[in-house]
């Protein structure tokens, strides 16, 4: 976390500059609402700060972390990957034939990274060269995705059991458990990305200003491309973690990940219109939405009552930034 | 692969003639004679206006140099050499930098990024290049500098700046990157009058830099105030070309609406 915000800090403008700007807030809004359900929490439960407790909401914000990360790349080109929890389905379906069929941890890993990144790029390719729009794109995706998973499983779910991957899931270094160590270093290197190469740059023209970026020479198409194919590998990644911490690959459907993936990145103040984001936005998102469903049930509000909470809290930050502009 | 542009030249080559000429430059879309047998020339170090009513064929010629367009018949001419650009890019490597009509500022990004849109400057770190940010914003704030008075930080966003504000921007980054001829679309259309004197003190300011400014305008009295020739364009044809000290705001018009025939 140290990580990102003094790369932030050194590559921007002076702070006075910053705190006038509108975009400063909005960035910052879900670490300030973070922090106050940190607080309510911890006033009406005290094990909510538990070293424990921590530690086990750090390990289930790791797979939002890195899906919100990939959203955050796509919504920025004014975008959206409604395929983004089916595609991390589909990996982790491969992972399971893959393990099953005694090819061993590497090769389960690299093929559901493959697979899903080759999903991710069949989105790009039709959004960019097919010019239909993300939304249609995504959710033909999310469709086959989840049938090809169905399909390759035969709707049966594999027990996974590996020494290392219950590690990964399981160890880590203090409170931080691996696969959230893994997030960190997923979200600093798209900070790095978005923020201190060409590329990144040219994602942001491109969702800020399609025809502005093509004037200039940016292929908007290759920039397209690329954000799909990003949120696909990292939906890979997220399928590794994903049978790590259930010791299965299942067909799931995982509705509540492409959800929380879009509300995360909403409450970390990036533009649905593209051209504005940022990744520590994304990042303290994910973790509020985590702290939200694990606080209520640390209090014992029915799992019922979740979701509702997850939508009331989205649509209450939409409306926030929106009042900010 | 380091992109590390180059301050505008003053010292240019020796004086020619002429910098840019277009000699029977036709082009049809579909049925449409949008250009026929255009001929002109610009001057190098001069400002050349180039006027016509809506349709007469301006922006299509000025595609053509620009490198949107590829003109079926004719050839272009610049700076010695027989030009056959593919896209914008080949022109702006040749030194033909266009600012368009919608000036393709991204309002999100900074002042300093819209100056360095694909052109950053990057540092290599091994297989990565990482932009050298401290390195845009200190050469943006000189290419500001030279020119524009009115430009705020380079470190603030182009939403928050006005249209006069964001015209010389676009214009700073047409004028950077040693380019020899700067064309301008309209530049002052959507301005206020004092915008509009900013960004005419700009146009002399880029002239005197050494750039030679082709600009098209409906404002006649602008042309007469700012340009050294002028080229009348009608129903895709140039009709006359004259220098602007010889010439008045009444034969122009005369030219432009065909009640003076060339």
């Amino acid at each position: 976390m140290t990580n990102t915000t003094t790369l932030r800090a050194s590559g921007g403008p002076n702070w006075s500059h910053r705190l006038k700007d509108a975009g400063f807030w909005a960035e910052w809004a879900a670490l300030v609402g973070l922090l106050v359900l940190v607080i309510v929490f911890q006033a009406l439960n005290p094990t909510f700060l538990s070293p424990g407790n921590i530690a086990s909401m750090l390990v289930a914000a790791a797979i939002l972390v890195i899906l919100a990360v990939g959203q955050t790349f796509v919504i920025a080109t004014a975008g959206i990957d409604l395929s983004i929890a089916s595609v991390m389905t589909l990996g982790a379906v491969v992972f399971g034939q893959m393990y099953q069929a005694g090819l061993g941890l590497g090769v389960a890993s690299l093929m559901a990274v493959v697979s899903a990144g080759a999903a991710g790029a069949v989105n790009g390719v039709i959004v960019a060269r097919g010019k239909i729009t993300d939304f249609i794109v995504t959710l033909g995706m999310l469709s086959a995705a989840s049938g090809l998973a169905l399909i390759l499983s035969d709707g049966k779910p594999v027990t996974v059991i590996d020494p290392l991957l219950l590690r990964l899931s399981t160890t880590g270094i203090g409170i931080f458990g691996w696969s959230f160590v893994i997030a960190i270093v997923v979200a600093v290197v798209a900070h790095v990305v978005l923020f201190h190469t060409r590329f990144g740059t040219h994602l942001l023209a491109t969702g800020g200003s399609p025809e502005s970026a093509t004037a200039m020479g940016i292929s908007t198409a290759r920039i397209k491309i690329a954000v799909y194919l990003i949120s696909g590998l990292l939906a890979g990644l997220g399928a590794i973690l994903l049978v790590g911490r259930i010791g299965a690959a299942e067909p799931a459907a995982n509705t509540a990940f492409l959800l929380n993936s879009v509300a995360a990145v909403v409450l970390g103040g990036v533009s649905l219109f593209g051209g504005r984001g940022t990744i520590v936005g994304p990042f303290f998102g994910a973790l509020l939405l985590i702290a939200l469903v694990n606080g209520l049930t640390l209090l014992g509000v029915s799992q019922f009552y979740q979701p509702l909470a997850v939508g009331i809290v989205v649509v209450l930050a939409a409306l926030l930034m929106r009042f900010q502009k | 692969m380091t992109e590390q542009p180059q301050v505008a030249e003053k010292t240019a080559q020796p004086p020619r003639d002429v910098l840019l000429s277009c000699d029977d430059v036709s082009l049809s879309f579909g049925n449409v004679r949008a250009l026929v047998d255009v001929s002109l020339t610009l001057r190098p170090g001069e400002i050349t206006a180039l006027v016509g009513d809506n349709g007469a064929g301006k922006s299509t010629l000025v595609r053509c140099v620009s490198g949107i367009h590829r003109p079926d018949r004719g050839t272009i001419t610049f700076d010695g050499a027989r030009t056959d650009f593919h896209s914008p890019e080949d022109a702006r490597e040749a030194g033909i930098e266009t600012v368009h009509q919608n000036l393709a500022l991204v309002e999100d990004l900074t002042v300093w990024q819209n100056l360095f849109l694909n052109r950053e400057i990057v540092r290599r770190l091994g297989p990565v290049g990482l932009l050298d940010r401290r390195a845009m914003q200190s050469r943006a704030r000189e290419m500001v500098a030279t020119l524009a008075v009115n430009v705020p930080a380079v470190g603030s966003r182009v939403r928050r700046l006005s249209g006069g504000q964001r015209q010389a921007v676009a214009i700073c980054r047409a004028a950077g990157f040693s380019s020899k001829l700067v064309i301008m679309d309209e530049p002052t259309a959507a301005l206020g009058v004092q915008e509009t004197a900013r960004v005419e003190e700009l146009v002399f300011r880029l002239r005197d830099e050494g750039h030679a400014v082709l600009i098209i305008s409906h404002n006649f009295a602008q042309v007469i105030r700012l340009s050294q020739q002028v080229w009348v364009m009608r129903a895709g044809r140039c009709v006359g070309g004259r220098r602007t000290a010889e010439t008045t705001g009444e034969e122009i018009v005369g030219l432009v609406t065909g009640a003076i025939g060339s």
